[in-house]
């Protein structure tokens, strides 16, 4: 742990070799971002330009090649958020701490990019911007929960009081969606039932399903460069305040 | 046997703890105190803020209920950490012997209590001043309100002993205990508008089992994280 010995290192000493860190983005993260770039500007021409727009719904629906797979990538942000969290609870290991952060923040992006992406979506169909229905409230569950996770992070007095923390709440936090999901459905359902997971096959037109895919596949991909971006950049501000706590000892 | 001692170890530590906290309270009266007071004027203020209006007060009333109970159980979480931290006890607690897990059951407990006294009075001051009747299913609304406090309290208290080391510690705990709570509010106001609307206990039996599920995970969970909240 680079961290710890560069803290506790005598002034005197030889100075351990700090870690370091690229000031420009690896090219695996250069190659993601390129074909993700590439990627959702295809899922988009398609979802926009090729397919027909929806029998009932009109133009509107294709919003939706947006909606669905945001929400799915933003689990798998706070999939990835809870993994990292056991992970660094049994390891230790700052740089998973790095992982479940850095992924919680995307996550919350994409939550928020499916609340408001859904309320464009609710008030032409619905009538209404915001509705208590079950999905809708489960997202903005989610959502409260993990930007909670994020102040938690800010409002810590030390990074690693601030990790361990970080990592009981996500722990937490992940299991109670379950409990979450089940509360709010018997509480009230009005969104259209889940369209394409559901038992006896996907019920959307299947030319529909080439943008979801598509789309789904360009978000992953973005997700995984933005991870590895952020995660560039919470290295490079543990390494500015090691530095700067250095200083200060030497006085 | 070496089992059983362990068990039995671990009993008496809670208790322990516990007790601990029951005489404190006892003697210093600076949580149950506020707690009840704050209750009435919470029940108060419901009624200036709805008008006095009774149908539309009894229609609203099982929510108002919960709101009075919950937020009257938050302001006694949140003193059950910060009054060790404020007299710098939190040292003296890590160095008894044992499991800290008996530290968490401990404080639950009392924490479980607290709210549950609380809650012993707004219930009959409720139904006095929403005119609501209450007593004939009172044992079914005292098993709503049990497993609700039981749930909210686990979570309370596991959040509480990381709050505690925050800054900005008061406004932190609910914000990050309501959101994962969700499942005990909605399931104890369903419940409790269920009952007084007539229904047994057999007509709420999902919203029970919600609410039995969410209590037993986090009664299970909550303990084995706890170890990670109190290292120094």
């Amino acid at each position: 742990m680079e961290e710890r010995t560069v803290v506790t290192s005598v002034p005197w000493g030889p100075e351990p070799a700090p870690a370091p860190v690229a000031d420009r983005p690896s090219a695996t993260a250069r190659v993601l971002g390129g074909a993700a770039a590439l990627v959702l500007t295809t899922g988009l021409y398609v979802g926009l330009a090729v397919v027909p727009p929806d029998a009932v719904q009109g133009e509107v629906q294709r919003i939706m090649y947006l909606h669905v797979p945001s929400i799915v990538t933003a689990y798998l942000a706070f999939a990835v958020v809870f993994c990292a969290s056991l992970l660094y609870l049994w390891k230790r290991d700052l740089r998973y701490d790095a992982v479940a952060v850095s992924s919680a923040e995307i996550g919350v992006l994409f939550t928020g990019i499916t609340l408001a992406t859904g309320s464009i979506w609710g008030k032409p169909t619905w009538g209404v911007w915001w509705t208590w229905d079950a999905r809708l409230t489960l997202t903005a569950i989610l959502f409260t929960i993990y930007v909670g996770y994020l102040m938690l992070r800010a409002f810590a007095e030390e990074p690693q009081a601030g990790a361990r923390y970080g990592a009981v709440l996500a722990i937490v936090g992940f299991l109670d969606i379950p409990l979450n999901h089940m509360a709010v459905q018997w509480w009230r359902t009005l969104h259209q039932p889940s369209s394409i997971l559901r038992p006896g096959g996907p019920s959307v037109a299947s030319v529909m399903l080439v943008p979801l895919a598509i789309n789904f596949a360009g978000l992953v991909l973005l997700y995984t460069y933005l991870l590895l971006e952020r995660i560039r950049l919470e290295r490079v501000r543990r390494r500015t305040a090691e530095l700067t706590l250095k200083r200060g000892r030497r006085g | 046997m070496q089992a059983e001692r362990r068990g039995l170890g671990v009993l008496r530590r809670t208790w322990a703890m516990t007790w601990k906290d029951v005489t404190v309270e006892l003697r210093a009266r600076e949580r149950v105190n506020a707690m009840l007071f704050f209750a009435a004027l919470v029940l108060f203020i419901f009624n200036f803020a709805l008008g006095p209006d009774r149908d539309k007060l009894r229609e609203v009333a099982p929510g108002l209920l919960w709101l009075a109970f919950l937020f009257t159980g938050m302001l006694g979480l949140g003193r059950s950490f910060q009054a060790e931290r404020e007299n710098e006890c939190f040292e003296e607690l890590l160095l008894t012997p044992g499991d800290r897990e008996s530290i968490f059951f401990g404080k639950l407990a009392g924490n479980v209590l607290f709210m549950a006294t609380a809650e012993a009075l707004i219930l009959p001051l409720f139904g006095i001043l929403y005119n609501l009747d209450i007593w004939d299913s009172l044992p079914a609304l005292a098993l709503v309100a049990f497993l609700g406090t039981v749930g909210f309290s686990t979570l309370g208290t596991l959040l509480a002993a990381m709050t505690a080391h925050l800054r900005a510690r008061e406004v932190m705990l609910p914000l990050l205990l309501f959101p994962l709570t969700v499942p005990v509010i909605l399931g104890s106001v369903r419940a409790t508008e269920a009952i007084l609307s007539g229904a047994g206990l057999s007509g709420v039996s999902h919203w029970l089992k919600l609410l039995g599920g969410f209590d037993l995970i986090f009664l299970v969970v909550s303990p084995l994280v706890f170890e990670f909240v109190l290292e120094e």
